[in-house]
């Protein structure tokens, strides 16, 4: 199949007697993000073991980069980088012993490894670090010396299982302008997520996983879509308030309305943004509720995926 | 060829993360030693053996006993990568599976043997002595490491297991009555004739009675075959526990 690095039909997989992935089909174009997206337990990581040959499917046919996963695993492991959910680098060891230690695995020729340890910390912002013991890096740091050693061979698919879990802010950012980088290069990134606004920023698709099953398959924008156009959050000052907001969002556009205390937000769905506004506009006016702001915007990926699974109690 | 380098590429950097972090690997040694101190000082006014001093019967136990301890490190290691996706990564790499076992038994050995260095000078340092002349005691050295190389396998196997925190800590803490229920403390012969026949067919006594045979130590003054014949199960119990766990682990990690 031309044009397809990654290729999944009729994945099934079964713990005992329950059931992890009920018929998974997946297509990942060259260059490209592609994002796994579930809840706990959806088995997005179960696809990325099979696809990885560290699991053998019961059931179906996987292709990465041509390889058949189960005919030829050894061949696929020489095409793949994986970076798991953990950090796997040596907290004891410098980046630098690190890196060299994965690049000699790598087949790498001694002097070649040192040569390319050294490429790849500079190529991942590591350069100055490099002398240091990784428990001295950040978060963010050693997530990306992570990446790093799993590029030393330049592989055809870097899989991402749940690369920003526990980071701060600042070191998702890191993490995401890396993976940035890498898929400019031509790298193809399969990546799992619970994190919505993750998949949002760097999959180019998204295929939702629930309980063993595809739900969805688009890109966030058409997911998102999906959901009924944009929303209008409206964001009260006084925390009594809320509820008055609520009702006059209700009767300006029409449907149901949610309430977040927390932020003090009432949000609803609108068709015609135009119209919403302008009634929404003239109905606050002659209202006695003083608000915060207001915001017209697309609706973010957790709402879809509530949408898509229909349930927002498991949550 | 491929799988030689991987295991030394493996095997090297758990001994960078020891140079690193020398903290653990240094308790890990005084520990032996600080059993020689209790045993042979704090308690060992209390104990004796038939025929001569106990510090001298004591010995080969401890560094017998040294050797089981080795199983923790063994387990609490193996599971450690594992849990932390270390092994999983490694699995997906183009490395030869065998060689990250193969590399965490040659870690270990290392680990053993210098701790077993320790242990000896600390040994010839409380006026321990080896009496049978340089090539029984070299013989009771590669007993001793036998065991430990058996019990690193059985630790893999473990490991690979029972994998959950708990759980390790649970075999960490039945390896004790296992080390205690043994020849290496005091006599089987002042135990209950049920208990002192467990304590006598355990590999452990097997080991630490041929070491007393082969370093010309005092013995317990066994009646039985058990006791008579100790260099035979010292040799055979190792190689028994091999002929299981190698298999299994191998299997067992093959499957993931």
């Amino acid at each position: 199949m031309y044009g397809v690095v990654i290729s999944v039909d009729g994945m099934r997989k079964r713990y005992g007697s329950k059931t992890a992935l009920d018929g998974i089909r997946l297509e990942v174009a060259p260059g490209r993000v592609h994002g796994l997206l579930g809840p706990n337990g959806a088995g997005k990581t179960t696809v990325v073991r099979i696809l990885t040959t560290l699991t053998a499917m019961d059931e179906g046919s996987a292709l990465v980069d041509g390889i058949d996963v189960r005919a030829d695993p050894a061949r696929v492991r020489m095409r793949i980088g994986l970076v798991g959910q953990y950090s796997t680098v040596d907290e004891e060891l410098t980046g630098w012993q690190n890196l060299e230690l994965y690049a000699r695995l790598h087949h790498l020729p001694a002097r070649r490894a040192r040569t390319r340890a050294r490429e790849l910390l500079e190529r991942f912002g590591l350069g100055e670090a490099a002398g240091r013991r990784v428990c001295t890096y950040s978060g963010g740091m050693r997530r990306r010396l992570d990446i790093a050693a799993s590029m030393v061979r330049a592989p055809s698919v870097l899989f991402l299982d749940e690369p920003t879990t526990g980071l701060d802010p600042r070191g998702r950012g890191q993490v995401w302008d890396s993976v940035r980088e890498l898929v400019a290069e031509g790298t193809t990134v399969l990546l799992t997520t619970q994190y919505l606004d993750e998949a949002d920023q760097l999959a180019d698709r998204v295929t939702v996983l629930d309980r063993g099953r595809v739900i969805a398959e688009a890109a966030p924008r058409e997911l998102k879509s999906r959901l009924g156009g944009d929303r209008i959050d409206v964001i009260v000052r006084e925390p009594g308030q809320l509820e008055r907001a609520g009702e006059l969002l209700t009767g300006a556009v029409g449907g149901a309305v949610h309430l977040d205390p927390e932020t003090n937000t009432a949000s609803i769905g609108v068709t015609d943004r135009l119209a919403a506004l302008d009634n929404l506009v003239r109905a606050l006016r002659s209202a006695p509720v003083e608000l915060a702001d207001i915001e017209l915007r697309q609706p973010t990926l957790d709402e879809a995926f509530l949408a898509l699974t229909g349930d927002g109690d498991r949550r | 060829m491929t799988a030689l380098l991987d295991g030394y590429l493996l095997t090297r950097r758990e001994v960078q993360r020891w140079v690193h972090q020398p903290a653990p690997v240094v308790i890990a040694l005084l520990f032996p030693v600080l059993q020689v101190l209790i045993f042979g000082y704090l308690f060992g006014g209390a104990f004796t053996v038939p025929n001569g001093s106990y510090l001298d019967y004591l010995m080969p136990g401890v560094y017998a006993l040294a050797m089981m301890f080795g199983l923790e490190s063994t387990l609490g290691a193996v599971t450690a990568d594992l849990n932390r996706g270390v092994t999983d990564r490694f699995r997906a790499m183009p490395v030869r599976r065998t060689a990250i076992l193969t590399a965490r038994a040659a870690a270990d050995m290392l680990n053993s043997c210098a701790g077993f260095a320790v242990l000896l000078g600390c040994g010839l340092l409380v006026g321990w002595r080896a009496h049978e002349g340089i090539g029984p005691a070299l013989a009771a050295v590669a007993l001793l490491l036998l065991l430990r190389f058996a019990l690193v396998w059985l630790g893999i196997y473990l490991g690979l297991l029972v994998r959950r925190t708990e759980l390790v800590t649970a075999v960490q803490i039945l390896v004790w009555p296992l080390g205690f229920c043994s020849s290496v403390f005091v006599s089987p012969s002042t135990m209950p004739p049920w208990l002192g026949a467990i304590a006598e067919w355990n590999p452990l006594s097997a080991t630490a009675a041929a070491a007393r045979e082969l370093f010309g130590n005092p013995g317990w003054g066994a009646q039985t075959w058990a006791g008579q014949h100790p260099v035979v199960l010292a040799g055979c119990w190792p190689v028994l526990l091999l002929l299981v766990f190698v298999p299994l682990a191998v299997r067992r990690y093959r499957r993931g």
